[in-house]
């Protein structure tokens, strides 16, 4: 049995009648939910979001309760879907938007960084920009270079922008009532693989869902996690395994088939960053393999691994190794020569602990 | 201000939803030979009507009537029939395919097929089509062959884009087919690109970009329009109005005025509108278009009235946002029917001969499909080597990739 602890919605003494068993599709559906009963200012839209419910259905039944002002469909232009937000937040409004695709968020990236991520300083907090940006991201659903990508790295690189990737419904829900909550720009990195059940990289295993896991038991109502606390998943004293979202689950995994004990951390949040949580097990572990999805090359692994050497150099007993996505698209038929899956974690942590 | 009126939001809605009985009665669709044919040098200006009415050219009785008939002989028609036909069965083959676990994903064109097929046809040789993902019309129509398309939709080791892309985002440059890019708009202003250089070069061939009604909304679609009548570049900008988008119907995009073609008003481009759905009328406005593009008249911007018969894609389930019976009941008929019974009219063709024709083309497709699926399916037989992963990424594998490849041991 791993040590396992966790800090999340669901706190200890409120278990029972008020928890409720979702898929990750259904947490985020119920964080808007949440969120837009308690505030009319939050508004819902994107493509495809309003009457159907978005191609993931994590809107669904919003514009029936709330009415089309509140939720509704968006013209196929994510330059326009955010820029829209930008000027609704600067009326006051509190928009969470979606892409369809995080590999779609391009034509709106000019939106993104230029405008929504400097607004409060350019304009020296009298304009401000509280909207969320929901995307799913990552792989392993045979969706080729456009259904694929993990652009974390091109938002956590824009100061002014708030990052966040869950890793299991509890998470979602939380974190996504944060996020809307929160005063600055928040981009939501959903990894789509992980929307209807855990999945830890072994792809040749049946499909997994979410009804079996503790982490589908969401506190019901307004249960925030704050944004920029990590969440460690399995206690060890061998290495520290950093990880967010399909990857934490792929690692949990790696670690129990390496015989090593791992302390596995979920970072939750990349931008801002429980830094204090990574060096604390750092400093204890000696050794830290960083695991993303991403291509390596500029990943936010880079940012991770210097940081810990900034922090615990003296404490270090092998470098700071890295799991990736190779440096190069996503392609189709070689999906799982390119995901990072248990194999090649283990190697690595193989390599870090022989180091 | 103080007693001014409250201001609302206003969301567009498609008149029917799952559960309504879909009626187009409403629907005005001008008779078949009712709309003129102009010069193709006539001033934009004189031509606004065009983009507001419907250009076609088979009427009900299977008749071909008025200023745009007479652009094909029967022969050919025959020929676009079968090739409409070839990509409906080719699609049901291959729908089936998918959902048999031999491809992750699919997208077929029913009910759209005269769009694409009609088009290839009023092309020349090194024209050059940037197509989304609803356009394997103008592969079937030239020529391309059937067992290549379904290597790359498996994924296997004949796959010509080595098993790197998502199924149905062919690339044929040979068949003046540009590669198929999953986000969509970014090939509308390419092709106004492609025309550019063309003309820069002191060439003679002509582009053709392709966009849907939904993505129209995309600031590249709106790029296109501006560069192509900027520099007059020789293009045809096809707009394919199969009133959905997804789930979304028309109207989001479009708003609750106007049309698709008059978008091109503003930039000062013709534009038509034209029965998607009429094999000889999308011929005759595509030659149309070709022709001023090819006599330096510059950009013209079509818009093709179809709808989308079955779902978006593999993923989808139309039924969670339109009533099952809209695309029986969509005016505009069905692009093959319609042909066979303008064939059948003019004594070109029978009813047995169109058995017949269907029992040779299953045959082709099956004899396509088997030859494919010898070498692989997505999960079966022989696949690109993950070698392949690595390269083309750059014309040079830089030493980083390198040291990734031979991580990986291949
Ligand atoms: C930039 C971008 N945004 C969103 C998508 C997701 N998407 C794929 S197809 C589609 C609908 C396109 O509708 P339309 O343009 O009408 O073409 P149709 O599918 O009807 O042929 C959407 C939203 C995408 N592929 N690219
Ligand atoms: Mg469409």
């Amino acid at each position: 049995m791993p040590k396992c602890r966790r800090t999340s919605c669901a706190s200890a003494t409120r278990r029972g009648s008020d928890m409720a068993r979702m898929t990750m599709v259904e947490a985020i559906r119920d964080a808007h939910d949440v969120a837009m009963g308690r505030d009319d200012k939050v508004v819902v839209f994107g493509e495809d979001v309003g009457y159907f419910g978005g191609v993931f259905r994590c809107t669904a039944g919003l514009q029936a309760k709330y009415g089309p002002s509140r939720c509704f469909d968006a013209p196929i232009s994510e330059s326009g879907i955010v820029g829209a937000a930008v000027g609704m937040a600067a009326y006051g409004l509190k928009p969470c938007v979606e892409i369809q695709f995080a590999d779609y968020m391009y034509p709106a990236y000019d939106q993104i960084v230029s405008e929504a991520a400097r607004l409060r300083y350019r304009s020296a907090g009298e304009f401000t920009c509280p909207i969320v940006i929901r995307m799913p991201t990552g792989g392993g659903i045979f969706g080729g270079q456009t259904h694929s990508q993990s652009p974390e790295a091109l938002f956590t690189h824009v100061a002014g922008l708030k990052t966040v990737v869950p890793s299991n419904p509890q998470d979602a829900k939380g974190l996504l009532l944060a996020a809307i909550d929160d005063p600055d720009p928040v981009i939501f990195l959903e990894p789509k693989r992980l929307y209807n059940g855990p999945f830890d990289g072994h792809h040749d295993r049946p499909v997994e869902s979410w009804k079996t896991s503790p982490l589908s038991e969401v506190e019901e109502g307004w249960c925030p996690i704050p944004l920029g606390r990590a969440n460690v998943v399995r206690e060890g004293g061998d290495l520290t395994v950093l990880a967010y979202g399909t990857m934490v689950h792929v690692a949990l995994a790696a670690v129990a088939e390496s015989g090593t004990d791992a302390e596995v951390i979920d970072l939750r949040t990349l931008i801002p960053l429980d830094v204090d949580a990574i060096v604390a097990s750092v400093r204890r572990t000696g050794r830290c393999l960083i695991v993303h999805e991403a291509t390596l090359t500029s990943g936010f692994g880079a940012e991770l691994a210097a940081l810990v050497q900034r922090n615990c150099f003296w404490h270090l007993e092998a470098p700071v190794l890295r799991v990736a996505g190779w440096d190069t698209p996503y392609p189709h038929a070689q999906e799982w020569h390119y995901f990072p899956g248990p194999a090649r974690i283990v190697e690595n942590i193989r390599a870090v602990m022989e180091a | 201000m103080t007693d001014a009126a409250k201001l609302t939001f206003h969301v567009p809605e498609p008149e029917l939803r799952p559960g309504d009985t879909p009626d187009f009665s409403h629907v005005t669709i001008p008779q078949a030979g009712s709309v003129r044919r102009p010069e193709v040098d006539e001033h934009p200006q004189e031509i606004r009507d065009l983009a507001f009415s419907i250009i076609r050219v088979l009427d009900r009785e299977g008749r071909a009537v008025g200023p745009w008939a007479g652009t094909l002989s029967d022969a050919e028609l025959v020929e676009g029939l079968r090739h409409m036909m070839t990509l409906r069965i080719f699609d049901n083959r291959m729908m089936t395919a998918q959902r048999q676990g031999k491809t992750s994903f699919y997208m077929q064109h029913l009910g759209e097929e005269a769009v694409a097929c009609a088009f290839r046809k009023a092309l020349d040789p090194g024209d050059m089509n940037f197509p989304t993902y609803r356009q394997a019309g103008l592969l079937i129509a030239g020529g391309y062959p059937m067992s290549k398309m379904m290597c790359q939709i498996y994924s296997n080791e004949a796959d010509p884009l080595k098993g790197r892309q998502l199924p149905v985002l062919y690339s044929a440059r040979d068949h003046g087919f540009f590669s198929v890019s999953g986000n969509l708009a970014t090939q509308f202003i390419q092709a106004v690109g492609w025309a550019m250089a063309s003309a820069i070069s002191g060439d003679t061939r002509i582009a053709a970009g392709w966009i849907g009604d939904g993505s129209t909304a995309e600031s590249d679609f709106h790029a296109a329009l501006v560069f192509a009548s900027t520099y007059k570049a020789p293009v045809i900008l096809n707009i394919v109005n199969n009133q959905w988008a997804i789930s979304t119907f028309q109207g989001i995009a479009r708003g609750d005025a106007g049309t698709f073609a008059a978008r091109g008003h503003g930039f000062g481009i013709p534009s038509l509108r034209v029965d998607g759905n009429d094999y000889l009328a999308v011929h005759a406005v595509a030659k149309w278009a070709a022709e001023r593009a090819r006599r330096n008249l510059g950009p013209t911007l079509v818009e093709y009235v179809t709808y989308r018969a079955g779902g978006h894609s593999t993923s989808d389930d139309p039924s969670a946002y339109r009533p099952k019976a809209e695309s029986e009941a969509w005016p505009l008929g069905d692009p093959v029917l319609r042909l066979k019974a303008h064939l059948i009219a003019t004594g070109a063709w029978s009813d047995e001969r169109h058995t017949q024709a269907e029992a040779e083309i299953r045959a082709e497709v099956i004899a396509a499909q088997k030859e494919a699926e010898k070498i692989g399916t997505l999960h079966t037989g022989r696949h690109p080597s993950p070698r392949e992963m690595f390269e083309d990424v750059y014309a040079e594998m830089p030493p980083h990739l390198l040291r990734q490849r031979h991580e990986t041991g291949f």
